[in-house]
């Protein structure tokens, strides 16, 4: 749909290598994969073949084992300690590169003691710095342009699932970010809440956003995205554009997946 | 460190252990049947009764022990009447009035356990026993009460360790339970650390006894929150019946 | 004399006495309450985070403290303070007795006690935070310092407000046991009165009134608190 993304623009997002263990159980096997500016990826899988966890390295909510995370520019630079553990070098470098990706979560992780106009400007403002006055002017865009204005002075647990996982996206918005990542973003939802998530998130890819969704969505994976990733126990089993993926009938695992 | 103090303090305090724990459990024990009124009337949905043990919770949680103790102990005797009647030989003396006071103040907390346990009882259960013919009081011996006694028996466990803690209050009115024993020795001896130290390692010690009964009591009265060993029995069986064979 | 005339602020009326004394019992309760709330951060951190030192180090101070009784604390901090200063005092060249105020042992002691009742009331207080909550403030760059600041400790507080609610009524009624010490509070005043006028009755009595108002106060201040700042915030 979208496919004003090409291949040749720079790279937002680049994975080498990845490996993850949790104790003796290793989750990621060897991951490489690139995401382009204004490219959506969609990243699809069964459950436990880790398509979380190599979204959740990309800004170090989980710490690989081994390989790198290279955001734009800039790599995170990771170290052995003492004890054999991997972690970032630079907690700063991290925060920093935390700010310009933006995360959706399947639990939508509203910081439930703020409104929610205070959970959009909460890291615009504390974390970048920026000016509370424009802040809050730019969240109430945001906030109606994924359709809940009107919701700007209630807390997250007086709205529905769709309304909140809409206001977690505001949220990511608000700081800019160079990249979003989506999480299983409607995973958690009641079937007929899917719809308005997905209306907005096609929305943002129709802007040319770079967006890379973990996604059980075959609708959203088949229409909206460039490019489709699938994983298999811990490695990229089929990756191209979604036309030749979904009618690759060669390729017996992954029509077996959407088969369902 | 005058290890030889150490364990005098410890010969002078054991003597108080008795006393600690018979009036720990006598005022326990006593207090659970006004625990259950008080409880019941609470469920009763009748209003002046409901309305009576809201008050009595209210004063006798509100208000600190030690001011009831006081009040039962020397505030009593200032009326002829309490010192003319029949009751006054309960009332002149201060392990009875300990006993009063401690056996009120932990009805009221504990008819709030007691409560508890009783609304945990699932309704279907109280619905199968009515309909296989049981009501009325055989129904609250057989089925309600059993399971309430279970679901409120960690949070009744608490409340024993919290008795054997107030007791101390009772050294206060002179009784020579362990705290009374640990001040007289203090005010012989000037070694302050020493004695509480080691009074409070007696406490300790009950209160570490106590909680793994109540633990082991606990474990006995509810096989059916464990997983079941049923194989390992009649494994058991088997053997023991080749045994025999 | 009446009762109403013996608690009354006319001639011989012990009035202003016993509201004296009632302020005194709630200066007391407030510093051992707060004491204590230091204590239990401490310690409810150390179990959270901390290794296993100084998880076993929070483990020892909330078991001792909850099995021993409350009286045997503040004997021993009163007693105790007061030989240990008398005996720092000699270290310095004075050889008189050198006593521990009373209010001030009283308030360490209910600190200490009242820390491990705090203890238990944080940890799960912090348990009951949605970790996504947490790993939300991570994502967008929080550092630690502000995430602790703006998210967690605000969270925690709200899920803590109950549990400290229930601390701050046992502090209160802990603090009575300080009369023992001298501290001219609120019991140590009916003491005072029921000795030199004959009516103990009516000095409980009188006693039991005002701490039943002032713990029907706090209760009421706690209720409106929780339902102020609990807005949104989900209960499980």
């Amino acid at each position: 749909m979208t496919s004003s993304a090409s291949q040749n623009s720079p790279v937002a997002v680049s994975l080498t290598d990845l490996h993850k263990y949790f104790g003796d159980l290793e989750v990621l096997k060897g991951v490489t994969m690139k995401a382009h500016e204004g490219e959506v990826v969609s990243i699809l899988g069964s459950s436990g073949s880790g398509k979380s966890t190599m979204l959740r390295c990309i800004n170090m909510l989980e710490t690989p084992t081994s390989g790198t995370v290279t955001v734009g520019e800039e790599t995170i630079k990771l170290v052995t300690d003492r004890k054999g553990v991997v972690k970032p070098a630079d907690r700063k470098q991290v925060d920093r590169l935390r700010t310009r990706v933006g995360m959706v979560f399947q639990s939508f992780n509203l910081w439930s003691h703020k409104t929610i106009l205070e959970n959009v400007i909460e890291a615009p403002i504390h974390v970048q710095g920026r000016d509370r006055k424009d802040c809050i002017e730019e969240a109430q865009d945001i906030l109606a342009k994924v359709g809940i204005a009107d919701k700007r002075d209630f807390y997250p647990s007086h709205l529905s699932g769709g309304q909140q996982q809409r206001a977690a996206i505001a949220r990511a918005l608000a700081q800019h970010p160079d990249v979003l990542l989506f999480d299983e973003p409607t995973s958690a939802l009641d079937p007929e809440l899917v719809g308005e998530v997905l209306r907005v998130m096609r929305g943002l890819a129709e802007e040319g956003r770079t967006m890379l969704v973990v996604t059980h969505e075959m609708s959203f994976a088949r229409d909206v995205s460039n490019r489709v990733v699938f994983l298999h126990q811990g490695q990229i089993d089929a990756e191209g554009s979604p036309d030749a993926l979904f009618n690759d009938m060669s390729n017996e695992r992954f029509q077996k997946f959407i088969a369902g | 460190m005058d290890m030889q103090f150490f364990w005098e303090s410890l010969v002078t305090l054991i003597p108080g252990i008795p006393l600690t724990l018979q009036l720990a459990f006598l005022s326990t024990f006593l207090g659970a049947f006004i625990a259950l009124g008080l409880a019941m009337m609470r469920l009763s949905g009748i209003r002046p009764l409901d309305w009576f043990a809201r008050g009595y919770l209210f004063v006798f949680r509100g208000s600190p022990l030690l001011v009831q103790l006081f009040l039962i102990y020397y505030g009593l005797s200032q009326f002829p009447a309490v010192r003319h009647s029949f009751a006054w030989t309960f009332l002149r003396d201060p392990y009875w009035c300990a006993i009063i006071a401690l056996t009120l103040n932990t009805a009221a907390y504990a008819s709030e356990v007691i409560r508890g346990g009783l609304l945990s009882v699932p309704h279907g259960q109280v619905e199968a026993a009515r309909a296989c013919g049981m009501s009325g009081f055989k129904l609250f011996r057989r089925i309600v009460l059993p399971l309430a006694i279970r679901q409120a028996l960690p949070a009744y466990g608490t409340e024993l360790i919290l008795m054997v803690k107030a007791t101390s209050l009772a050294s206060i009115i002179t009784i020579m339970e362990i705290t009374g024993l640990a001040a007289k020795l203090v005010s012989e001896t000037y070694r302050v650390i020493e004695v509480f130290v080691v009074a409070g390692a007696i406490y300790l010690a009950i209160n570490f006894i106590l909680t793994r009964i109540i633990m082991a009591f606990e474990y006995k009265l509810t096989p059916h929150l464990r997983e079941p060993r049923i194989t390992k029995v009649l494994a058991l069986e088997n053997e023991s019946a080749g045994e025999i064979s | 004399m009446s009762f109403f005339q013996l608690m009354g602020f006319g001639e011989g009326g012990w009035g202003a006495f016993m509201l004296m004394g009632a302020l005194v019992t709630m200066a007391l309760a407030l510093c051992g309450f707060s004491i204590g709330a230091c204590f239990g951060a401490f310690a409810a951190w150390a179990k959270i985070s901390g290794n296993r030192f100084t998880r076993t180090i929070a483990d020892i101070y909330t078991t001792v403290l909850r099995g021993i009784p409350d009286l045997l604390v503040i004997y021993l901090f009163y007693f105790g303070g007061s030989a240990f200063l008398t005996w720092l005092g000699r270290l310095f060249g004075s050889d008189g007795f050198i006593g521990l105020p009373g209010f001030l042992a009283g308030a360490m002691a209910i600190g200490i006690t009242s820390g491990a009742q705090h203890t238990e009331v944080f940890r799960g207080a912090y348990r009951a935070v949605a970790k996504g909550e947490i790993e939300a403030a991570v994502a967008c760059g929080m550092p630690r310092a502000m995430r602790f600041r703006r998210i967690v400790a605000p969270l925690v507080l709200r899920h803590a407000l109950p549990g400290l609610g229930n601390v701050w009524q046992i502090v209160l009624k802990e603090s009575a046991l300080v009369s023992v010490t001298g501290v001219v509070e609120l019991l140590r005043q009916s003491q005072v009165g029921a000795g030199s006028t004959r009516q103990p009755f009516d000095f409980y009595f009188a006693a039991a009134i005002l701490y039943l108002c002032i713990t029907t106060i706090s209760s009421i201040s706690f209720h409106t608190a929780e339902k102020r700042f609990n807005k949104g915030v989900r209960r499980s």
